[in-house]
């Protein structure tokens, strides 16, 4: 029995959700003195009123794409990889161990081969907190939490020592080789005619993005793999019923979700800074839980929801920068649509289904 | 023919003396969204009377019940407690109406005493010192007069289940309670503990108490009511007085439809063995030996039965010929000895090995309920090459299959886009046994075939185990149902705490000499 359309659950829920979140939001600005209205014509304004702000929406939803997915593929097993952010990292050392010391001829192999080093390096990264919980039982929130300070202050440690060109002046590695320099939206889009921003990061990293959440769809739908992850995710018991290897999986889950956290570092560090610097993910890898929670963890509502939080991102910016809205007002903004689309998910879900019960009611 | 309709059987019940009804539901519906679980109930129960309710799974019994107990509120009709126009909002309210409820899974803590249970929730004043003196003193008078001997000290982990169900009946009586009502109460009771629970439900009953058994066991309706009332579908079919009815009759009611209540079977010509256990050894996590050196075998063509109280090791040992936990020991399938506890103690070499399971959990184990039947349908078997192309699973072969093999097992409704959870008990069975069955195993484990199956289903299901028996396959059938046990089996064996107790042809068995194996009494026939 179905409690209401699944459109409803999937489009109308979410939506409503939203739009408390932005209700409460604009009250909190309204409490500090400026005009809501305003602030969310800036906002729009600012992150897609232009194809400047379409640049960076892009850009930052890209980052989320990778790190959302990595949180949803572990959470159809229902591992909740909280260790985004320290694979991200890693897998921009990835990144720059596959630029800085190989040489390449062209743009397209150095992708190829740093989207190859980031998702080893993340999967690495995400490998010993698997192995711990699958072996051990240590709870891989908790490992994985702590592998993020981990990741931190090895990279700290490298960007200030061994992989600090001589000479430099702040805690990054050189910049990468000219040939591995990926090609903006604006050089991709500039040959079919259409004009886009020289100056905003949105980079080829973007279809690969849009690739990863297409893979991920076949993986967890259509493979025998997503075919077990899931069995495991809903009951392990079963799964050892069918036999399914408890330890395999989660293993294996946690390889391929490490592996697309740290592809992210194909955006940030690859297509954008063009060198590793110090803490290059800005917490996109926390992000990303959020939309893995919004996106119901379906590769395409990841899609939707990195979108969104792109344009949160950007429209941020743009807010501090035009108003005296502190720029600490879009984490708020950010958590409060956390909290209605993850945490009170229930409170907006019942009433909805209680109102379609109804009109099937009077209409049966 | 007997008083089969509702109007009939009520006058039937009214008629011989003009008491006030304990209690007397009319008109009582109650709907989740599309779904009418309960339509219309009428019944009266007469003080001092055992009345049992018996209907297949999803008839409505339990949510009846919980209307009684306050957890749903009716959408019509009411409720009269001795004569009295009664509204019921929650379980405080039907506990002051003078209605107790034993669950069929227990609600205690664990880890305090039989007393602490009892006073939990009924304590008077601050201090809980004066609450507990008084009830030891109410324990001890209920224990003298109704046979409900339990220790008030000794922690509910520590007592068997028969004894903890003891400690609820008494929880409801020291609230007063003057009808009591029994959800499924005989499912984890050894044959004697069930006996004693009806001795004492004997005794409560002449002393005034009302009564009301929910079960799906035909027996104990026959054994013990006064009065029974059938559901089927959400409405109450008919209300009858025990005395004049037949388990035949009482069936047939439930399902709509005549049931043959004995399987129908030709002897077994068994062949060679197909499986041979010997001294099986398991220890679980917290170190206790829960199979104790188990050995048996079965032949070709032949259903060997395992009796026993849930709990003593039959659970570890289909488990572990499932591949799903290691032991010790040598089991070997067709003369071919199978890894116990290397890298090929799971469930795929199993399967390879010709061994198909129907696990006791099927929804924890067997199925995936999120799962949609189609899907479940190669549950264990997704990596065969007809299954899955390379990585990729090939699902709109397994859609067609899993059509084609719905209608053939009967499943109801039979489409494969549903997910398992939204099929009942006995459909959700039929998922599974089909899958297991369908590729012709050589051994064939079955857990529990018919709990939490309807009437209907059970008919069918009992006769694929006896037709999978006459196409010469091995089956190991774990029951607690003894009754089920004694119908199918061609041998029986009995477990007791993580031994083999004896061993008997069916034809020889006797529910009494069963029944004490059960208990852990050796009858000197060991095998």
């Amino acid at each position: 029995m179905e409690r209401m359309p699944k459109w409803a659950d999937v489009v109308l829920i979410p939506l409503i959700s939203l739009l408390l979140a932005a209700a409460i939001s604009g009250l909190v600005i309204l409490a500090i003195g400026e005009d809501p209205v305003n602030a969310l014509n800036l906002m729009v304004k600012g992150a897609l009123g232009s194809t400047y702000g379409w640049g960076y929406t892009l850009y930052y939803a890209t980052n989320f794409m990778f790190t959302g997915l990595a949180v949803a593929v572990a959470f159809h097993a229902r591992l909740f990889n909280i260790g985004g952010e320290g694979q991200a990292m890693l897998g921009g050392l990835g990144v720059a161990l596959v630029c800085l010391y190989l040489p390449w001829p062209h743009w397209s192999l150095a992708l190829i081969a740093s989207t190859v080093g980031a998702a080893l390096f993340g999967a690495a990264w995400a490998f010993l907190p698997a192995i711990l919980q699958a072996k051990r039982g240590s709870h891989i929130v908790i490992t994985t939490i702590m592998f993020n300070f981990i990741a931190a202050a090895f990279l700290n440690w490298l960007l200030v020592g061994p992989l600090k060109p001589r000479g430099g002046m702040d805690p990054s590695t050189a910049r990468f080789p000219e040939a591995t320099n990926l090609p903006s939206l604006h050089d991709i889009l500039a040959p079919l005619g259409i004009e886009f921003s020289r100056a905003a990061p949105a980079n080829v990293s973007f279809l690969v993005g849009i690739l990863a959440c297409v893979l991920v769809w076949v993986l967890i739908w259509r493979t025998r793999l997503g075919y077990e992850i899931r069995a495991f995710g809903h009951s392990e018991p079963a799964a050892r019923y069918a036999g399914i290897s408890p330890t395999k999986i989660t293993v294996i889950t946690m390889l391929i979700s490490g592996g697309l956290a740290g592809m992210m570092a194909i955006n940030n560090v690859m297509g954008e800074a063009e060198r590793l610097v110090l803490n290059a993910t800005e917490g996109a890898g926390f992000i990303g839980i959020a939309v893995a929670l919004m996106g119901r963890s379906h590769p395409f509502g990841v899609f939707l929801a990195a979108i969104l939080f792109g344009f949160l991102y950007q429209g941020g910016a743009e807010l501090a920068l035009w108003t005296s809205i502190p720029r600490e007002l879009i984490i708020v903004i950010q958590a409060l649509v956390i909290l209605f689309t993850g945490a009170l998910d229930n409170m907006v879900r019942i009433p909805l289904e209680k109102l379609f019960m109804a009109l099937r009611r009077r209409g049966a | 023919m007997a008083a089969d309709t509702t109007d009939g059987a009520r006058q039937a019940t009214a008629a011989p003396d003009a008491q006030v009804p304990a209690i007397e539901l009319r008109g009582i519906s109650k709907a989740f969204g599309p779904v009418q679980a309960n339509k219309d109930i009428r019944v009266r129960v007469m003080p001092g009377t055992i009345h049992g309710i018996i209907g297949e799974n999803g008839a409505g019994k339990s949510t009846l019940m919980s209307i009684l107990y306050g957890f749903y509120k009716a959408d019509a009709g009411e409720i009269f407690i001795a004569g009295r126009k009664t509204t019921i909002p929650d379980s405080q309210a039907a506990i002051a109406a003078g209605i107790g409820m034993v669950f069929q899974h227990f609600k205690l803590v664990e880890n305090f005493t039989v007393l602490e249970n009892i006073v939990l929730g009924a304590e008077e004043g601050g201090l809980l010192r004066p609450s507990l003196a008084k009830a030891r003193a109410a324990l001890k008078s209920l224990a003298e007069e109704y046979e409900l001997n339990v220790d008030p000290d000794a922690v509910i982990e520590d007592i068997g289940v028969g004894m903890q169900q003891r400690v609820e009946i008494l929880k409801a009586l020291y609230r007063q309670a003057d009808i009591l009502i029994l959800d499924e109460p005989t499912g984890v009771l050894t044959p004697p503990e069930a006996d004693h629970l009806f001795r004492i439900l004997r005794n409560l009953r002449d002393e005034g108490k009302t009564i009301i058994l929910i079960t799906h066991k035909l027996r104990e309706i026959m054994d013990i009511t006064d009065t029974v009332s059938v559901m089927r579908r959400g409405e109450m079919t008919a209300t009858v007085k025990t005395a004049e009815t037949s388990p035949e009759q009482l069936a047939e009611l439930m399902v709509g439809r005549k049931v043959l209540l004995r399987v129908e079977k030709t002897p077994a010509t068994p062949g060679k063995p197909v499986l041979e256990v010997e001294n099986l050894r398991v220890v679980d996590a917290s170190g206790v030996e829960r199979l104790r050196g188990v050995s048996f075998n079965i032949r070709a063509g032949e259903v060997l039965g395992l009796a026993g109280v849930a709990g003593n090791g039959q659970s570890e040992l289909l488990e572990v010929l499932g591949g799903m936990m290691p032991a010790t020991g040598t089991v070997r399938v067709k003369g071919a000895p199978i890894d116990l506890t290397g890298p090929h103690a799971d469930g795929q070499s199993r399967r390879a090995a010709g061994i198909a399971h129907v696990p006791e959990d099927r929804q924890r184990k067997g199925l995936i309920m999120d799962y949609a039947a189609w899907e479940n349908s190669v549950f264990g078997y997704h990596r065969d090459p007809t299954i899955a192309r390379g990585p990729l699973m090939r699902n709109t072969a397994i859609l067609d299959h899993a059509e084609a093999q719905m209608q053939r097992f009967d499943v109801r409704p039979p489409n494969p886009r549903l997910p398992a959870k939204a099929f009942s008990g006995g459909n959700q069975q039929k998922v599974v046994l089909a899958r297991e069955i369908e590729r012709g195993p050589d051994l064939l484990l079955i857990g529990q075939p018919t709990r939490g199956v309807d009437i209907g289903a059970i008919e069918f299901i009992h006769q694929q185990i006896v037709a999978l028996r006459d196409a010469g396959k091995a089956i190991l059938l774990v029951s607690v149902e003894l009754d089920e046990i004694m119908a199918l089996s061609d041998r029986i064996a009995v477990i007791f705490d993580g031994r083999i107790m004896g061993e008997v042809a069916a034809e020889d068995a006797s529910a009494r000499e069963l029944g004490l194996m059960m208990a852990g009494v050796s009858t000197g026939k060991a095998a």
